[in-house]
C-alpha cells in the first residue's frame, strides 16, 4: 500500500457535481419496440384454434366463448383469455399463433385494485393498449414453429396420365406422411367442420406415432370408407385448416389415404384391427336401398350394432356414384372394393341388379324389415333445355360416366364440347380426354360454364389438372343453342355471361349478346347438375311424406322421414358429396337404432 | 505486499478435535457463539444461510445451509415440452439467465441431431447475448465486491451501467432481465436497426467507468486492507474441489471453456482469459475487472465480425409434437461464474426425462466456502461469498 491508495478514492467525488442518471418518473418510460408487454388480439382475425393455449407453458391461457363471436365453419367461436397471475410473457403464444392475430404490445404498466381484472380476454375486454403498434410480433423471416409448406404429392405427369385411366396420384411415402403429419397443430377446427366430424388430429397423431392400426380405428369411428374418402373427399377440413391461414393447409385427405393404404386388403386383418370378428346379432332387420356412401355408412354402423342388413342395388356392382360417377383415374376400383368388401364381411347382404319399385316394392321391404334406409343418390342428368339439346348427339355426363364403368359403348367424337363447371363436368371432360387420346391420339375438348373462373364450383386442382391434360376450359359463357347442320351436331353457340343470379338470389343469368362465340364440336355433353329418381316411392307412400323445394323429401335432423320406419340420406337430402353421405348414413344408423330399441 | 496485509491467525485458540475429527465445541463454556448469517434476503448471497461458530470475532466452524429457495425448476422443465423449457430455465440463475437458455437449446439440438443446422447468424447472436449477459453480470459483480466493504458508490455505478446493457437487451430480446431469446433451433430476433451504434455508445460509457472502478477499488487502501490475503484459495484446491472460472484463474489455473472446449463462434474471437496468482479476494476481483475490459472488447469483436443478415432459426419439427430420440448429453459453457453445464436425458417422448444443471456455485458456495471461512472474521463472510460469485438459485435448481 502506498499513499496513492489513500488519495485515489477521493476522485470519485468528481461525480458529486454531475446530474443523477436515475429517471425521475419511470412510469411514463416507453418500452423498446420489441418489448414483450401486455397482450392484444385481433378477434376478427383470430379463429380460436387454441394453439396459444396448447403451447402456454404456464397454462395461463384458456379458450372461452365470447359474446358477439359466433361458432361457424373455420372459427371455434372461442377466444383466448389470459391469466396474468400465471403468464410469464415468454410470447410463445405469439410465435405460434396460426393467424398472427395475437401480439404483445410494449405497454407494461397496469394498476388495478381488483385482482380478477388481471384475467382478461384481449381484444374483447377493451384496453388502452389495444391500438398500440409497437410490441413483440412473430419474428420474420424463416421463423416458424410448424411447417408452412405442404409436402408435395407425387403425381404422374399430365402427358402420361392422359394416356390411361390409371390413378395418377401416387400417395405419400412413410417419410412424406410423417413430415406432413408433423405440421398439424391439433386444433380440431377441421373436426368441427367435417360433416362426419372425423377425429382428424387424432389420426394424424397416429401417423406420427407410426400406429396405423390405431389410425384405422379412429378413421372407422366416423367413416367406414377411408380408402374412398382418402382419395376423393371434398376436404372441407382443409379449407378451414388453421395451418392454412398463413401457409399451406395440411393434406388431411392424403394423410387419411396414407393410413388406409397401409392396411392390406384383407378382410380378416380388418376385422382383427377393428375388433369386429364377433358381432352379436340382435335379430332385427334393416333394408337399405342403394349402395352409395350413405347406404354403406348406415349399413356399417347398423351391422356393428347387430342388425341384419340387406342392401338393394340397381346396378351390377356396389358403390353408387363413387363407382359409376367418379372416374377410375381419381378413384380406382380396388380402393372401392377394399372398403366395401370389409363392410360385406360383417354379414351385409347386397342384392345386385334389383331395382326397388320395379323388382320389389318399398312396401314389401317395410313388411320384411323393421326399418328402411334409402340413399338412392342423384343419378338423373339435367338438361339445359336449349334449342338442339334433344339431339341424339347431346349426352348427359352421368350416363356417359356410368357407361365407361359398365363397359357399354361410349361415343367418342373428334371434337367434344362439355357444358358445366362442377366436379362432374371436370370428370367427364378428363374422361373424354383419355378416350379421345386412345382413339385419335389427341385431345380436343372445350368445357364451358356459366360461372366465371373465380366462382367455378369445381375444385381448383381439377381445373388446373384438366388444362394440363390438354383440355380447353373457357368459363363464363352461357349456352344458347346446340348448332345442328345436316342433322349433325357441329357446335355450341354461347353468350358471355354477366351474372348468374338476380337481386333476389334466384337463378336468372344475364348475358352479353354482343360477345357471342361458337365452340366447335361433334358432340355436346351436358353436365349442369343431377336430379333424383324417387320413382320407388309409391303414391301411397308419397302421401305419408313431406316434400320441400325441388321435390326433396323432408326429414328431421336424424334423417327420419314423416313415415317413422323410412329414413333417407345422402345426396337426395344433403350434399352432394361423399362425406355428407357418410355422415348422414352414420347419423341415420344411430337414429334407426334409437327408433327400433326405444320405440321413438 | 507489505507485512500489514499478511494474515496469520493464531491457531492456538482453535478448539481441539474429537476422536472422530469433529471440533470439540462446548457452547456452554461461554467461549463460543453460534451465529446464523442469513437467510435474510431474497437476492444474491442472502438467500442461503451460513451457520457460524465463533470464538470472539473469529470463525472456527462454518456450515452452509441451502434449501430456502428451492422451486424445483429441473422437475418443472421435465414436465414441459422441449420448447417450453427455456422460460423456466432462466430462473435457475438470475445473474446470467441467457446461459440457461443456451444450455437447454444446445442440449435439445444435440440430442435431436439439429446442432449442425443452426444458422450462423443465430450462433453469432447467441454469442452476443451470452457476452452481454456476462457483461451485465460483471458490471454488478465487480463493484458488488466493493459493496461488501461498504463502498456503495461502486454498486450504484454498476447498477447504472448494467441498466445500459439491459436497455440493449430490451431492444434485442424484448425483455430486460429474463430475455427468453435463445430458443431451440436458433434465436428469436435479428439485431434491431441502429443497435450496434447504441451499443457502441454504451460501451464507451462503460469504458470510462472501468477506469473509475479501478480507482475506486484497486487503488483503494480500504479495499486492499479488506481483500488482500483474505479468502485465499490455494492452487492445489482447484482440482480437489473442482473450482472453475475466475475463481480458478485467480489462483493461476488458466481454465476457460471458451478456450478449452470452444463452442459457438468463440474460435473466431481473439482473447486471452486474464489470470492472477494470489488466489485471494483481491486477486479474484482483479481478474474479474480485467474480464470486464475483455468482455467489452469481445462484444465489439462480435459486432464487427457477425454477418448483417441471415436466418435466425433452423427448420425444426413442429414444436408441439417434437420428440427427441433416447439419449443423454452434457453441454457446458463459460459463464461469468465459471463452467456451467447441463446434463440432459431424453427417452423418445416429447418431454425430457432428466434435466440436471451443474453450476459452479454448488462447489464454490457449499464445500469451498465452509473451508475458506475458517479463521476469518464475521465481516469477511459476505466478502468471501461475493468473491466466489455465489448464486444460490443455481445451487437449488
Amino acid at each position: 500500500m502506498n499513499i496513492k491508495d489513500v488519495f485515489t478514492p477521493f476522485t470519485t467525488w468528481s461525480k458529486v457535481v454531475k446530474d443523477p442518471v436515475t429517471i425521475k418518473n419511470p412510469i411514463g418510460r416507453e418500452a423498446a419496440p420489441r418489448y414483450r408487454g401486455f397482450h392484444k388480439n385481433d378477434i376478427d382475425v383470430c379463429i380460436g384454434c387454441g394453439t396459444c393455449e396448447a403451447i402456454c407453458e404456464n397454462q395461463a391461457i384458456d379458450l372461452v366463448p365470447v359474446e358477439g363471436i359466433e361458432t361457424k365453419s373455420g372459427d371455434s367461436g372461442l377466444r383466448p383469455r389470459i391469466d396474468y397471475g400465471r403468464c410469464c410473457w415468454c410470447a410463445l403464444c405469439v410465435d405460434i399463433c396460426t393467424t398472427n392475430s395475437l401480439n404483445l404490445t410494449n405497454e407494461y404498466t397496469w394498476v388495478d385494485t381488483d385482482p380478477d381484472a388481471f384475467i382478461f380476454t384481449p381484444g374483447v375486454d377493451k384496453k388502452s393498449w389495444d391500438t398500440k403498434e409497437e410490441g413483440w410480433k412473430k419474428p420474420v423471416p424463416n421463423y416458424h414453429f410448424y411447417g408452412q409448406t405442404r409436402v408435395p404429392m407425387e403425381e404422374l405427369h399430365a402427358e402420361e396420365r392422359v394416356e390411361s385411366f390409371v390413378e395418377f396420384v401416387k400417395g405419400y411415402s412413410k417419410k412424406q406422411a410423417e413430415e406432413e403429419a408433423d405440421r398439424c397443430v391439433a386444433c380440431g377446427i377441421c373436426t368441427a367442420t367435417c360433416p362426419a366430424h372425423m377425429g382428424i388430429p387424432d389420426y394424424i397423431a397416429a401417423i406420427r406415432n407410426e400406429d396405423m392400426e390405431e389410425g384405422m380405428r379412429i378413421l372407422y369411428d366416423t367413416n367406414p370408407l377411408p380408402e374412398i374418402c382418402g382419395r376423393i373427399c371434398t376436404h372441407k377440413c382443409e379449407d378451414v385448416c388453421s395451418v392454412g391461414v398463413n401457409g399451406d393447409p395440411l393434406s388431411i385427405r392424403w394423410l387419411k389415404r396414407y393410413i388406409a393404404d397401409q392396411i392390406p386388403a384383407d378382410v380378416d386383418k380388418y376385422n382383427e384391427i377393428l375388433y369386429t370378428k364377433d358381432i352379436k346379432n340382435n335379430n332385427k332387420k334393416v333394408a337399405i336401398i342403394g349402395t352409395g356412401p350413405s347406404s354403406l355408412s348406415s349399413a356399417y354402423y347398423l351391422s356393428l350394432l347387430g342388425y341384419k342388413i340387406t342392401m338393394y342395388e340397381k346396378l351390377p356392382q356396389a358403390g353408387g356414384m363413387m363407382r359409376y360417377g367418379i372416374p377410375e383415374y381419381r378413384l380406382p376400383y380396388d380402393a372401392i372394393d377394399k372398403d366395401i368388401d370389409y363392410i360385406v364381411s360383417l354379414g351385409v347382404d347386397i342384392k345386385y341388379n334389383v331395382t326397388v319399385g320395379k323388382d320389389i316394392t318399398l312396401e314389401q321391404l317395410h313388411e320384411e324389415n323393421d326399418a328402411v334406409f334409402a340413399g338412392t343418390g342423384l343419378h338423373l342428368g339435367r338438361s339445359t333445355r336449349i334449342p338442339g339439346s334433344d339431339h341424339e348427339n347431346v349426352y348427359q355426363s352421368v350416363d356417359l360416366l356410368r357407361d365407361i364403368v359398365t363397359g357399354a359403348e361410349v361415343p367418342v367424337e373428334r371434337k367434344v364440347v362439355v357444358i358445366g363447371g362442377g366436379n362432374v363436368a371436370m370428370d367427364i371432360t378428363r374422361s373424354m380426354a383419355r378416350l379421345q387420346k386412345a382413339k385419335y391420339g389427341e385431345v380436343n375438348i372445350i368445357t364451358t360454364s356459366l360461372e366465371s373462373e373465380d366462382i367455378m364450383p369445381a375444385d381448383r386442382e381439377e381445373v388446373v389438372e384438366a388444362r394440363e391434360e390438354g383440355c380447353t376450359i373457357i368459363p363464363g359463357y352461357g349456352p344458347q343453342e346446340v348448332m345442328i347442320e345436316n342433322g349433325k351436331v357441329v357446335g355450341l353457340r354461347v353468350w358471355k355471361c354477366l351474372s348468374i343470379f338476380d337481386e333476389n338470389h334466384n337463378f336468372n343469368p344475364k348475358f352479353d349478346e354482343s360477345d357471342e362465340r361458337v365452340f366447335e364440336g361433334d358432340m355436346v355433353i351436358e353436365s349442369i347438375g343431377q336430379g333424383m329418381d324417387l320413382s320407388y316411392l309409391s303414391e301411397d307412400t308419397k302421401k305419408g311424406l313431406e316434400f320441400g323445394p325441388r321435390g326433396r323429401v323432408q326429414t328431421n335432423d336424424n334423417f327420419q322421414t314423416s313415415l317413422p320406419w323410412l329414413f333417407m340420406g345422402g345426396d337426395i337430402i344433403q350434399g352432394p358429396d361423399v362425406i355428407h353421405g357418410i355422415a348422414n348414413g352414420h347419423r341415420a344408423a344411430m337414429a334407426i337404432d334409437d327408433f327400433l330399441n326405444q320405440g321413438r | 505486499m507489505s507485512k500489514i496485509f499478511d494474515f496469520k491467525p493464531d491457531r492456538s485458540k482453535y478448539p481441539a478435535k474429537k476422536a472422530d475429527g469433529t471440533l470439540d465445541v462446548d457452547l456452554r463454556s461461554q467461549k463460543y457463539v453460534k451465529l446464523w448469517l442469513g437467510p435474510n434476503h431474497p437476492g444474491v448471497t442472502g438467500n442461503m444461510a451460513v451457520e457460524l461458530t465463533l470464538a470472539g470475532d473469529e470463525i472456527v466452524e462454518a456450515k452452509t445451509h441451502v434449501g430456502y429457495l428451492h422451486r424445483g425448476f429441473e422437475k418443472l422443465i421435465e414436465r414441459r415440452l422441449y420448447v417450453q423449457g427455456f422460460p423456466t430455465s432462466i430462473r435457475m440463475c438470475v445473474a446470467e439467465p441467457d446461459t440457461n437458455e443456451y444450455l437447454i437449446a444446445r442440449s435439445t439440438e444435440v440430442l435431436s441431431g439439429y446442432d449442425k443446422d443452426i444458422p450462423e447468424m443465430a450462433q453469432w447472436l447467441r454469442m452476443l447475448s451470452l457476452e452481454m449477459a456476462r457483461l451485465q453480470g460483471l458490471l454488478r459483480g465487480v463493484p458488488g465486491q466493493a459493496g461488501t466493504f461498504s463502498l456503495g458508490i461502486g454498486v450504484q455505478w454498476g447498477v447504472y451501467l448494467r441498466d445500459l446493457i439491459l436497455d440493449r437487451f430490451e431492444e434485442l430480446t424484448g425483455a430486460r432481465v429474463y430475455h427468453m431469446y435463445i430458443i431451440p433451433g436458433g434465436v428469436r430476433g435479428l439485431l434491431p436497426d441502429g443497435f450496434k451504434k447504441r451499443m457502441e455508445e454504451n460501451l464507451k460509457e462503460i469504458d470510462n467507468f472501468i477506469i473509475r472502478i479501478r480507482q475506486l477499488m484497486f487503488d483503494n487502501a480500504i479495499f486492499k486492507k479488506r481483500s488482500v490475503g483474505i479468502g485465499v484459495i490455494p492452487k492445489e484446491w482447484v482440482d480437489l474441489y473442482g473450482i472453475v472460472g475466475t475463481n480458478a484463474r485467480a489462483c493461476g489455473v488458466k481454465r476457460d471453456v471458451r478456450k478449452d472446449n470452444p463452442y459457438l463462434m468463440y474460435e473466431q474471437l481473439d482473447f486471452d482469459p486474464p489470470t492472477a496468482t494470489e488466489g485471494d479476494i483481491y486477486a479474484r476481483s482483479w481478474v474479474r475487472w480485467q474480464e470486464l475490459i475483455q468482455t467489452v472488447d469481445l462484444i465489439r469483436q462480435i459486432m464487427a465480425k457477425m454477418p448483417e443478415k441471415g436466418d435466425i432459426r433452423a427448420k425444426m419439427p413442429n414444436v408441439l409434437h417434437w420428440r427427441i430420440p433416447k439419449g443423454e448429453t452434457y453441454n457446458k459453457l463459460e459463464s461469468g461464474r465459471g463452467e456451467y453445464g447441463m446434463y440432459y436425458v431424453t427417452d423418445g417422448s416429447d418431454k425430457p426425462r432428466r434435466v440436471n444443471l451443474r453450476g459452479p456455485s454448488y462447489t464454490h458456495a457449499i464445500a469451498l466456502l465452509e473451508k475458506m471461512l475458517i479463521g476469518t472474521n464475521i465481516a469477511d463472510v459476505h466478502a468471501t461469498m461475493v468473491s466466489l460469485q455465489t448464486c444460490p438459485p443455481e445451487i437449488e435448481r
